[in-house]
């Protein structure tokens, strides 16, 4: 499934931080979705912003636009301010991560696929969830770990799950 | 010969070394003395002679000795000389290297040359007789031995002394260095007093000097980079020079004005002026100024400033803005008429007039609906003619409009602040875009 871009992305002044208030609003808006969609599109965790200046959803190769860094900051920590789509890796805003999916919704479907496979109760390690071969064609399958171990505390805030601390690593009971 | 006295060779307080010069043999009136190569130190004080070999041997004679000295030329064979005729010895002189000598005078041979400078210096030193202005005070006694009396001051009195002799020799140094521009800046005090006086005269008098005289003071004054007087006295009222100005402006810049459509850059007024004055120029100061005392001479001329900073001086007749006010009152405020109505003055300075009107908000109620459809239709008649031709950049809109480039950027700018265009900045320029977002 490949890709589509937003009609913006074909226009040159998308690529341009604008000046107006109002309109740069709207031009930030439509450059969140486009950011979060792309990212969920491409399975996409973390982002640093020199490498993302030259992926093509910042750089326009077609047009010879690009969106400066500047303005990618600022994409990224309007993300930031909406929601809690994005936060910061470092105070130099050159790492972030990008959270497409909510820590939440994501342990959700990690407790659906558990339960639906009758394996509550049972232990696993966050390799096997995020890596093991049971796993694979799951939406959460590739999940960094970071975000796994969001999604998992997000489940045991809810009681649905207990990390545990083992000698080499984490584990997660379902419960 | 038997005028000198050993010596430390020292230079004592208030004693300055003047030159010295190496390779001075000594004569005794007209034989050689034994003292054949040394050193000859000229101070404000004294002559002294070392010897370059054996440097305790050192003597030195008070120039208050020397009656006149004359310079002998080099001969072949022979070095140039300075012949130094001297005083009778005085009774209180201390032992020197003669008791007793049948001349009166000695010989310096100068073999490694210098003796121009020498002679030069010497000559200086025995017109000002420094020495009797600041009279070297006593060496420190030491105990001496040997039977020549020879002294030496020796550790921390002889480096203290060093120290302050450095420390004379550096002060004399910076004074001379800065005696000319001390007197560069009493003339310049007195050059700064004369002009104020020459203002305050002006300002005493003012009424009774002709405008003409006036001026040329002026003309001095601010020359002088003094700031003219008169100007500061009441806010608002120019100088009468900036009010003839003004009205000189207003003549000349009809014409050029309407070719513009109405509207120049000061830049581009700045140069017309000079250019047409071609002697009196014109500062850009004098031209502000004059272009602020437009409205209250009651010239049909402007001078405006734009957000950017950009300054435009601009036809005002209220005739013109009066016939835009009025065929809005009186046409119907539908879209249509209004777009008519602009197009007629698609190029006039006036649209730039309202314009920066309605970006502050007008006012005046009564017109305001009429401004503000009037906002929205400007608005759509610049976006048609960007919308026609996709995108443009102020050059190019420049061009459509027959307006200064300078000019046509403020509109696209303006157009932009209300949200009708938005930018594309990149490598290749600034361009302008209908407003899609």
């Amino acid at each position: 499934m490949s890709f589509e871009w937003p009609w913006q992305y074909n226009f040159p002044p998308f690529f341009t931080l604008q000046p107006n208030v109002d309109t740069r609003q709207k031009q930030l808006a439509a450059w969140c979705s486009l950011a979060l969609s792309y990212c969920r599109h491409h399975k996409l965790y973390t982002l640093d912003v020199m490498e993302a200046q030259e992926s093509p959803v910042f750089n326009n190769k077609k047009m010879e636009r690009k969106l400066s860094i500047e303005a990618i900051q600022v994409v990224f920590e309007e993300l930031r301010k909406k929601g809690e789509f994005s936060s910061w890796l470092d105070k130099n805003k050159s790492r972030c991560l990008v959270m497409w999916r909510r820590p939440e919704e994501w342990g959700k479907l990690i407790h659906q696929w558990v339960s639906k496979n009758g394996m509550v109760n049972s232990v696993f390690t966050l390799y096997e969830l995020s890596n093991g071969d049971d796993t694979e064609g799951e939406e959460f399958h590739g999940l960094e770990d970071w975000m796994l171990l969001r999604s998992l505390q997000a489940l045991q805030t809810d009681g649905k799950a207990e990390i545990i601390i083992m000698d080499d690593g984490k584990g997660v009971k379902f419960f | 010969m038997d005028r000198f006295s050993w010596s430390n060779g020292l230079l004592e307080i208030n004693e300055t070394l003047v030159i010295q010069q190496r390779g001075i043999r000594l004569y005794d009136g007209d034989d050689k003395a034994k003292l054949d190569s040394g050193v000859a130190l000229l101070s404000t004080h004294r002559l002294i002679w070392r010897d370059v070999k054996n440097h305790e041997c050192c003597i030195a004679m008070p120039l208050s000795q020397i009656v006149f000295f004359e310079e002998q030329a080099a001969g072949i064979g022979k070095s140039a000389k300075i012949i130094i005729h001297l005083h009778a010895t005085p009774a209180n002189k201390e032992t020197g290297p003669y008791q007793h000598s049948k001349y009166s005078f000695i010989k310096l041979s100068f073999k490694e040359h210098g003796q121009i400078e020498f002679h030069r210096r010497l000559t200086e030193e025995m017109t000002q007789k420094r020495w009797e202005s600041t009279p070297a005070s006593q060496p420190i006694p030491t105990a001496t031995g040997s039977q020549t009396g020879r002294t030496r001051a020796v550790g921390i009195v002889g480096i203290e002394r060093k120290i302050e002799e450095k420390r004379k020799e550096t002060d004399k140094n910076i004074s001379e260095a800065f005696e000319d521009l001390s007197k560069l800046m009493v003339k310049a005090k007195e050059m700064v007093e004369l002009s104020r006086s020459i203002a305050n005269k002006i300002k005493d008098k003012q009424g009774n000097i002709t405008e003409d005289e006036t001026i040329r003071f002026k003309s001095y004054l601010l020359s002088m980079g003094i700031a003219d007087p008169v100007t500061r006295e009441t806010h608002g009222s120019g100088t009468h020079y900036h009010m003839q100005l003004a009205k000189q402006l207003g003549d000349m810049l009809q014409v050029p004005l309407e070719e513009r459509g109405g509207m120049m850059a000061l830049t581009e007024v700045y140069c017309l002026v000079n250019r047409a004055r071609g002697m009196e120029l014109l500062s850009p100061e004098d031209l502000v100024n004059a272009c602020k005392v437009f409205e209250s001479l009651k010239l049909p001329l402007r001078l405006r400033v734009f957000d950017s900073g950009v300054m435009v001086v601009q036809l005002q007749s209220h005739s013109e803005e009066e016939m835009i006010s009025s065929a809005l009152d009186n046409v119907s405020c539908t879209i249509p008429n209004i777009m008519l109505t602009l197009t007629r003055f698609r190029r006039h300075a006036v649209l730039d007039t309202h314009l920066r009107k309605m970006s502050s908000h007008s006012r005046e109620t009564s017109r305001f609906n009429a401004l503000n459809s009037f906002r929205d239709v400007f608005g759509r008649l610049l976006l048609l003619q960007v919308s026609d031709k996709g995108s443009l950049t102020a050059e190019e809109f420049a061009k459509l409009l027959g307006l200064s480039v300078l000019l046509s950027k403020e509109r696209l700018l303006l157009a932009e602040k209300m949200g009708h265009l938005c930018t594309d900045d990149s490598v290749e320029g600034l361009r302008f875009y209908p407003n899609l977002f």
